[in-house]
């Protein structure tokens, strides 16, 4: 079932356009030549280009990360399952097999540390913040194991190609998110899968009477978040052209949580909106830009990123936007009796 | 009762827009000290608007509020407390794990020097408490009591805590009779003490039991004012549903049915339920009664395999059935519309459109989608059929009364046209109107063939549509009655009984 039509995709994704572009107009504003592009050897060069290509690992973890999140879970997991699917790639490399088998493998294995995950959400029903807890701890440990506690390198032009090669005079790693992303919204809304997933997350024991397989959606949920997660740590493997074990992916998972927060989907689950997550997985590469650009002393990043999320945030929350909608109708914000009314704010909704 | 000159809280010219919708148009609402008002109406009618834009839960779009003569505008329920408006609503509002004296002082606690008194607390609460009949140790956690008791927990809070107006939005919804009336002594002492009290509830019985005075509202609108002594139950009604109701419950009783459907050969569940036998044929309604807890409600959870038995067998057209999960039954062609329509019924935040397909999708598999036109074919079709009155299908169902979701449940499983349907309390806690139409709807689909199993603590209702009624006590099976032996008043006697008045074995 399609739940929804051009225009109301195009309004539910607005305030994350809006943001985007603000991001990159600050961009713009600290460094001119932001928006410039050009070609070399058939491939194109530009600070876009890069936030498209850099942004690929967490847009591919907040495709997955969305559905999991929609199902009223989280998956803390999958910057460790990037770290274990570049060791297994590099290692099948090593081992001497063609990079068809090694994306295969690391494919494979994400997709297994996902499906334990949703055996252990779905059907020994551990909360998934603890169940998928016990894999973002392990994982860099079972890397490790992989790859013998060394950086595991390798030259396979096929592999390498994954992460820096080009098709159509863009970085690979650009067609690969975009793909996915797309392939996945289409089966996700075109399938009534979407709305399945929406009704667990909203009310569980409603769907399961109401006959929906909630068990096994759950675990196709996280099998599906392991292999976007395994997809990503191929790109970074493959761009770095060896596993790093302990350094893959790390920290990663915060930010696709991140992005998917930053479009708008609601941590208790239902309602949601993967091309809005992507959105938010640009905003956060733009941001990471800016601060690149902005050249402030490297110290300073993790603060500067803190500070413009909290403002991005900010503006998203429920309460602010209501203020602002008062102070636009002339009203006072708080304790003014004003004729002008808000739109039905999510706080009165709660109270039906 | 002398009617004073001038009203505790007089709402006048009220007024409630939502995008799209008049909630409240000019609403009007007189109460005197002392008296008990009845406010009454559909499902949607817009009870529940105004008691929200009395309580500060809503701001008002429009109208005033005078409160002992000055004009009161709570932008908060807690700033309509502070005035002296308290709320108690259907589902107590209370915090289970704690005390009960916690409860009754929760946000006010007897403090020395920052530290909470509790003793002194325990003693205040058991002398509160008493003031209202209750002698219970208020040290106990809120749970070891009944709702009933919590529900006079929750009155005694909000009186305490405001001590003006009392409005009891459906405080009786999930009481039974006993229950009710301990309640009702509150209320009568609170009515002797001066409080100005709204009643909202779906029983007509208990309002004219209870109160004095009523207000009528329809489609957001107050269509009167009456004096409960001067009118009848049936004029209420009347200006409740803008008709004139005919004969309110039918009474055409279903015949012996078709062939035997489904068969129960002691279903049970240790703990749960002992083992029950019963048989529901094509084209019969079987009624479950019994009070509350009594295993009504573990019994259709048994048969749709919500719950998996651990003892019986139940054969459909002859065959055995495996039912450990609701898929299960729903493969087998059962449906069920349980009691408890918020958490085990609605999904609130999917559109109304998606909430009557979701059974049949969940059935189909998501692979294959039910066509876009198909699925509007298919609600518009019960949106009619059941008059079930939405400002648009795309809406959340959560923004829809609950006589309004109960029908989009029912159409949830009519799309995936059962052999059986168990419904679970179809009546509770909807309108005069909704709840006219269920019953009718009811007789349509037996006439149609299908087999209902029917649980409701409604004695009328039960003997007006079944063919067999199962009298369950205690979770056991005490009896069965048939045909014209089916009256409220052997039900009654067979729930009572300490043994099973007619220990006859149902047939199988």
């Amino acid at each position: 079932m399609i739940s929804q039509t051009t225009p109301s995709v195009f309004k539910r994704v607005l305030p994350q356009l809006v943001i985007l572009a603000v991001v990159l107009a600050c961009n713009l504003a600290v460094f001119p030549g932001f928006f410039a592009l050009s070609v070399h050897d058939g491939r194109v060069f530009g600070n876009l280009v890069d936030v498209l290509n850099r942004g690929a690992p967490v847009a591919l973890l907040c495709i997955g990360m969305t559905l999991v999140i929609a199902t009223r879970g989280i998956d803390l997991s999958v910057g460790a399952v990037m770290a274990i699917a570049g060791a297994v790639a590099a290692s099948v490399l090593a081992g001497g097999q063609g990079w068809g088998t090694a994306l295969l493998g690391a494919l494979a294995a994400g997709l297994l540390c996902g499906l334990w995950n949703g055996v252990l959400v779905a059907v020994l029903r551990i909360q998934p913040i603890v169940a998928t807890l016990v894999l973002m701890v392990a994982g860099r440990g079972i890397a490790q194991l992989i790859t013998e506690g060394t950086i595991l390198t390798f030259l396979d032009p096929g592999m390498i190609r994954l992460g820096a090669g080009t098709v159509l005079g863009l970085p690979t790693p650009i067609w690969i998110w975009i793909g996915l992303g797309a392939l996945v919204i289409t089966v996700v809304r075109r399938s009534a899968l979407g709305m399945l997933i929406e009704a667990i997350g909203i009310n569980e024991a409603a769907s399961r009477l109401a006959g929906i397989n909630s068990r096994v959606l759950l675990i196709c949920v996280y099998g599906v978040t392991g292999f976007c997660a395994a997809l990503a740590g191929v790109i970074v493997a493959a761009d770095i052209k060896g596993a790093d074990a302990n350094n893959a992916g790390l920290w990663l998972e915060l930010d696709a949580i991140l992005a998917v927060v930053i479009g708008g989907n609601s941590l208790l689950g239902g309602r949601f909106s993967i091309l809005a997550s992507l959105l938010g997985a640009l905003i956060i590469q733009s941001v990471n830009a800016f601060i690149l650009l902005s050249g402030l002393p490297p110290e300073f990043n993790l603060i500067i990123k803190a500070v413009l999320i909290l403002a991005i945030l900010v503006i998203q929350s429920p309460k602010v936007g209501h203020a602002l909608y008062m102070l636009r109708a002339g009203g006072l914000p708080l304790g003014g009796r004003t004729k002008a009314r808000s739109p039905l704010t999510s706080k009165e909704e709660k109270a039906q | 009762m002398s009617v004073p000159i001038r009203p505790l809280l007089h709402a006048r010219g009220i007024s409630k827009f939502f995008p799209g919708a008049v909630a409240l148009d000019a609403v009007e609402l007189k109460l005197n000290p002392g008296e008990v008002h009845a406010l009454l109406g559909e499902n949607g009618a817009g009870k529940s608007t105004l008691i929200k834009c009395l309580t500060g839960a809503y701001r008002r779009d429009g109208g005033t509020v005078t409160l002992d003569g000055q004009d009161v505008s709570p932008a908060s329920t807690n700033e309509a407390q502070a005035l002296g408006i308290g709320t108690v609503y259907q589902e107590v509002n209370l915090l289970p794990n704690l005390t009960v004296a916690e409860n009754l002082f929760l946000g006010r606690q007897m403090t020395r020097f920052g530290l909470v008194r509790r003793r002194a607390m325990n003693a205040r609460a058991r002398a509160v408490l008493e003031d209202y009949g209750l002698s219970i140790d208020p040290a106990e956690p809120l749970t070891s009591y009944s709702v009933a008791v919590q529900q006079v927990v929750a009155i005694a809070r909000a009186v305490e805590m405001s001590g003006k107006v009392l409005i009891l939005d459906e405080p009786t919804a999930s009481l039974d009779r006993d229950e009710v009336q301990l309640v009702f002594g509150v209320i009568r002492r609170l009515k002797a003490r001066g409080l100005a009290i709204v009643f909202v509830t779906h029983f007509l019985d208990q309002v004219f039991e209870i109160c004095d005075r009523a207000t009528i509202l329809r489609n957001g609108r107050v269509v009167g004012e009456r004096l409960l002594e001067a009118v009848r139950p049936d004029d209420i009604v009347t200006l409740m549903l803008g008709r004139q109701l005919e004969a309110r419950v039918q009474a055409r009783r279903s015949g012996p049915g078709g062939e035997v459907l489904v068969e129960l050969e002691g279903l049970g569940r240790r703990g749960m339920l002992e083992p029950v036998s019963l048989s529901i044929r094509a084209g019969e309604v079987v009624g479950l009664a019994g009070l509350l807890g009594s295993g009504r409600t573990e019994l259709a959870t048994l048969l749709f395999g919500a719950v998996a038995a651990d003892s019986g067998t139940v054969r459909k057209r002859g065959r055995a059935l495996r039912l450990a999960r609701p898929r299960d039954a729903i493969a087998a062609r059962f449906a069920l519309c349980p009691e408890d329509r918020k958490t085990h019924g609605i999904v609130a935040d999917l559109s109304v459109r998606d909430n009557i397909l979701l059974a049949l999708q969940a059935r189909q598999g998501w692979m294959r989608p039910v066509p876009r036109a198909r699925v509007n074919e298919i609600a518009e079709h019960y949106r009619r059929a059941l008059d079930i009155r939405a400002a648009s299908l795309d809406m959340p169902i959560r923004l829809l009364s609950g006589g309004n979701q109960q029908k989009a449940l029912l159409a949830r499983w009519l799309a995936t046209r059962p052999d059986l349907l168990i419904l679970d309390e179809p009546t509770r806690g909807i309108d005069v109107g909704a709840h006219a139409e269920i019953i009718a709807l009811i007789e349509r689909l037996r006439e149609e063939g299908m087999a209902l199993l029917i649980a409701s603590s409604e004695l009328e209702e039960l003997v007006a549509y079944s063919s067999r009624v199962v009298v369950l006590r205690d979770r056991r099976q005490v009896g069965a009655l048939e045909g014209s032996r089916i009256t409220p008043d052997n039900i009654i006697g067979a729930i009572a009984a300490q043994t099973p008045q007619t220990p006859q074995e149902v047939p199988a």
